[in-house]
């Protein structure tokens, strides 16, 4: 065990620090979720990606940089740690990405890796549909091959950024007769192609971040399949494990708002102590932003020394979840009546972006399979009990 | 940069928990209870055997010399097993005060072979604890007074014994008279030792807590397996599986702050004090949750004396107040995090 970082770790968070702070831009950008801010945060990760930074943890010649885990959780300390915004393709690049790189044929690679680093391609996921959320055995829609194409039929929801994506990644029922998850087959498609409607949903802060797909009769050529046909469930539940796992949610994020919440508590503190708890919650959420850091160079360290990855996903998916709720909870009582206040409500003072980041928090115990099912997964895979 | 134990660690880590487990059985545990001294002699000379007391006994005194990121895996390993208290106090704890008396004092040279060879039995009293664990079974007493750092033989004292809950717990009150010839050091030359040995003591009580914890999930994921209503075993309910997931997450996220706590004081990292007290919270905390879902998952059985679940139950509920109480260990975290100058964000962790 040594908790140091070499020179050459060091040399490599002073290159990336020199690079964003000369590049973030200066201003927050505005909302992803919002055609303007969209089209900002889409010219940002161009220009993540001209400097090399697009992703750090891919091989250079898919548009990447080399880098091994310990190094990318230095780069995330410092895109953090600079401010520099979230990012928009986060589907792409955490989830299909790690994916490609494990299924994907060399061509397939050649293909998509380096558009979705520079996000000239950028992804939604389309797997959960109204009858198949956390039971994704459930998907019914058809993908029922003709020739050289699939034909598919049917409809997804909760598409995270669905409306303004280039692509889609999902499961489909490849084979009619299948149930539960046999017969499923992974398959990547543009959005614009015939027979694709898509539906925005708004969500809890009034934009529309997520959305429907409806397949009318849509035709994918056939080498858009990722893995084998009928093998799809396989390849999810690999997308799933970074779904809930290390790449998705970095631990520098939890630690940046746990640094802020301090900040909050401590510029709000006569009000504050009014409320004894608030200050353990304030306690509480730098110890657990702490301890999820500390897990994730645990984890990292075993992978860089050949181990392969165990329930580590479905723990941390329940960790940062809950933590993320726990300190925006603090942070909504800290703020007390203001909490409400929108941060370009004239009376607003401090309240910055406290309340967007409390609604976020409400959605990660749901999203990326439940923590109700990941307590299942835990009970028997990790815990052995019976099922 | 490197966040993982050696071959060796992990090797002799599993050695010792079979040892444990051949050599103290749970009903060996209990019939201990039952015995004068609460454990038996003959347990301390196989622990010596196997080097347990010369771990961080410098070689030059006949022990290994390895350090206290070697403890943080033995201690849970002892956690696991409900060893008395006694081991770690002596063999780690007061090893760790007179390893850090000033070079060639007598007292170090005297007592550490002699611990070494397992011969020994060390009490520490520390300034922050009123009552000293197993000071009726102790060969020497280390002590505090007005700061200082006083060395007792242990036939010099008198001890009254404090019944606990947990009866493998020996906290005596000690009667004995500082004097010039038991001081070994003034209170401002003992301070950093005094820190250092309640750091030590509050990190092997959050090993020994997490081990507990470790232990009371076997037992009653076990236990849930095994017992039937409604015609399935009560583990294959989500409601019962949530509950012990819950505590196996708790323990995840906990592991790591105990692993960087041992090694902030394995390397003397100066805000080593932060990082334990850190420790000490997150594992009390996932203990005392261990305890309440296990006794819940146990249904009426956890309320009763004849299954285990009791035996690491009480452990980690005494440990957890041992050795610097909530209160201390969160205001000690509060005075880093809330400080006008604290290091705290994005790439903070490892500076």
């Amino acid at each position: 065990m040594e908790l140091k970082y070499t020179p050459e770790q060091e040399a490599f968070r002073q290159e990336v620090r020199a690079w964003m702070k000369a590049n973030v831009p200066k201003e927050p950008l505005q909302d992803f979720d919002t055609e303007e801010g969209f089209k900002q945060h889409r010219a940002w990760e161009a220009k993540l990606n001209e400097g090399g930074w697009g992703m750090v943890t891919w091989p250079r010649e898919l548009g990447g940089r080399g880098c091994n885990l310990i190094e990318w959780l230095i780069f995330e300390e410092e895109y953090w740690g600079a401010g520099a915004p979230l990012r928009v393709n986060q589907n792409g690049i955490f989830l299909l990405g790690p994916t490609l790189m494990e299924y994907g044929t060399e061509e397939q690679k050649k293909r998509f890796l380096p558009r979705m680093a520079s996000c000239a391609d950028m992804w939604a996921q389309a797997w959960s549909e109204p009858g198949a959320g956390s039971d994704m055995a459930a998907i019914r829609t058809k993908a029922v091959r003709q020739g050289d194409h699939y034909v598919i039929n049917g409809q997804k929801t909760w598409s995270t950024r669905a409306r303004w994506a280039d692509w889609a990644f999902g499961i489909f029922r490849t084979d009619p007769d299948s149930e539960r998850h046999h017969g499923l087959s992974y398959i990547l498609l543009p959005l614009n192609l015939p027979g694709i409607t898509i539906r925005p949903i708004r969500q809890l802060n009034g934009l529309a971040g997520f959305a429907e797909i409806f397949f009318d009769d849509v035709k994918v050529p056939v080498e858009n399949l990722l893995g084998t046909e009928g093998g799809g469930w396989n390849v999810a539940m690999a997308t799933a494990g970074f779904e809930r796992g290390l790449m998705l949610r970095s631990p520098a994020r939890y630690q940046e708002t746990a640094r802020r919440l301090v900040q909050l508590y401590l510029a709000n503190r006569e009000e504050a102590d009014r409320d004894p708890s608030i200050r353990e919650a304030v306690l509480k959420a730098w110890m657990d932003a702490e301890a999820y850091t500390l897990s994730t160079y645990r984890t990292a360290s075993k992978l860089v020394n050949g181990a392969k990855i165990g329930p580590e996903s479905s723990t941390n998916k329940i960790f940062w979840s809950e933590l993320d709720i726990q300190m925006h909870d603090t942070a909504m009582r800290i703020l007390g009546p203001r909490a409400e206040l929108l941060p370009e409500a004239p009376d607003a003072g401090d309240v910055g972006t406290w309340l967007d980041g409390f609604l976020f928090s409400q959605a990660g115990t749901i999203y990326a399979g439940s923590n109700e099912i990941q307590r299942n997964i835990i009970a028997e895979r990790m815990l052995g009990m019976p099922r | 940069m490197d966040f993982t134990f050696s071959e060796d660690q992990i090797a002799f880590r599993e050695a010792m928990h079979s040892f444990f487990a051949k050599e103290l059985p749970l009903e060996a545990i209990r019939k201990n209870w039952e015995t004068e001294a609460g454990h038996a002699p003959e347990l301390q000379a196989r622990i010596a055997e196997q080097g347990l007391f010369g771990l961080s006994v410098p070689e030059d005194f006949g022990g290994l010399g390895l350090s206290d990121v070697d403890w943080v895996q033995m201690t849970q390993e002892l956690g696991y097993s409900a060893l008395p208290d006694y081991v770690v106090d002596t063999a780690y704890v007061a090893v760790g005060l007179l390893n850090a008396l000033p070079a060639g004092h007598a007292l170090a040279a005297e007592w550490l072979p002699r611990i070494a060879e397992g011969g020994a039995r060390v009490a520490v009293g520390h300034p922050s604890q009123k009552l000293v664990a197993d000071a009726d079974s102790a060969d020497l007493l280390l002590l505090s007074h007005q700061g200082e750092l006083h060395a007792v033989a242990g036939s010099a004292v008198k001890t009254v014994l404090n019944p606990s809950i947990d009866l493998s717990r020996r906290p005596c009150r000690v009667e004995w008279t500082p004097g010039a010839e038991t001081r070994v050091l003034d209170a401002a030359a003992a301070a950093p030792l005094w820190e250092d040995a309640l750091n030590r003591g509050a990190l092997a009580a959050a090993g020994q807590i997490m081990g507990q914890i470790l232990r009371m999930l076997d037992i009653s994921v076990a236990y849930t397996s095994e017992r039937k209503q409604f015609g399935k075993p009560i583990g294959s309910f989500q409601a019962v599986k949530h509950h012990l997931a819950t505590v196996a997450v708790k323990a995840e996220f906990a592991k790591p702050v105990l692993e960087r706590a041992a090694q902030a004081m394995a390397s003397g990292d100066p805000a080593r004090g932060v990082h334990v007290s850190h420790a000490k919270l997150a594992c009390g905390d996932a203990g005392w949750l261990a305890a309440r879902s296990g006794i819940q998952v146990h249904g009426g059985m956890g309320y009763t004396w004849e299954v285990d679940l009791q035996i690491f139950m009480k452990r980690a509920w005494v440990l957890d107040a041992a050795w610097g109480d909530r209160a201390f260990h969160k205001n000690r975290v509060a005075a880093h995090v809330l400080s006008a100058n604290a290091l705290l964000g994005a790439g903070k962790t490892f500076i």
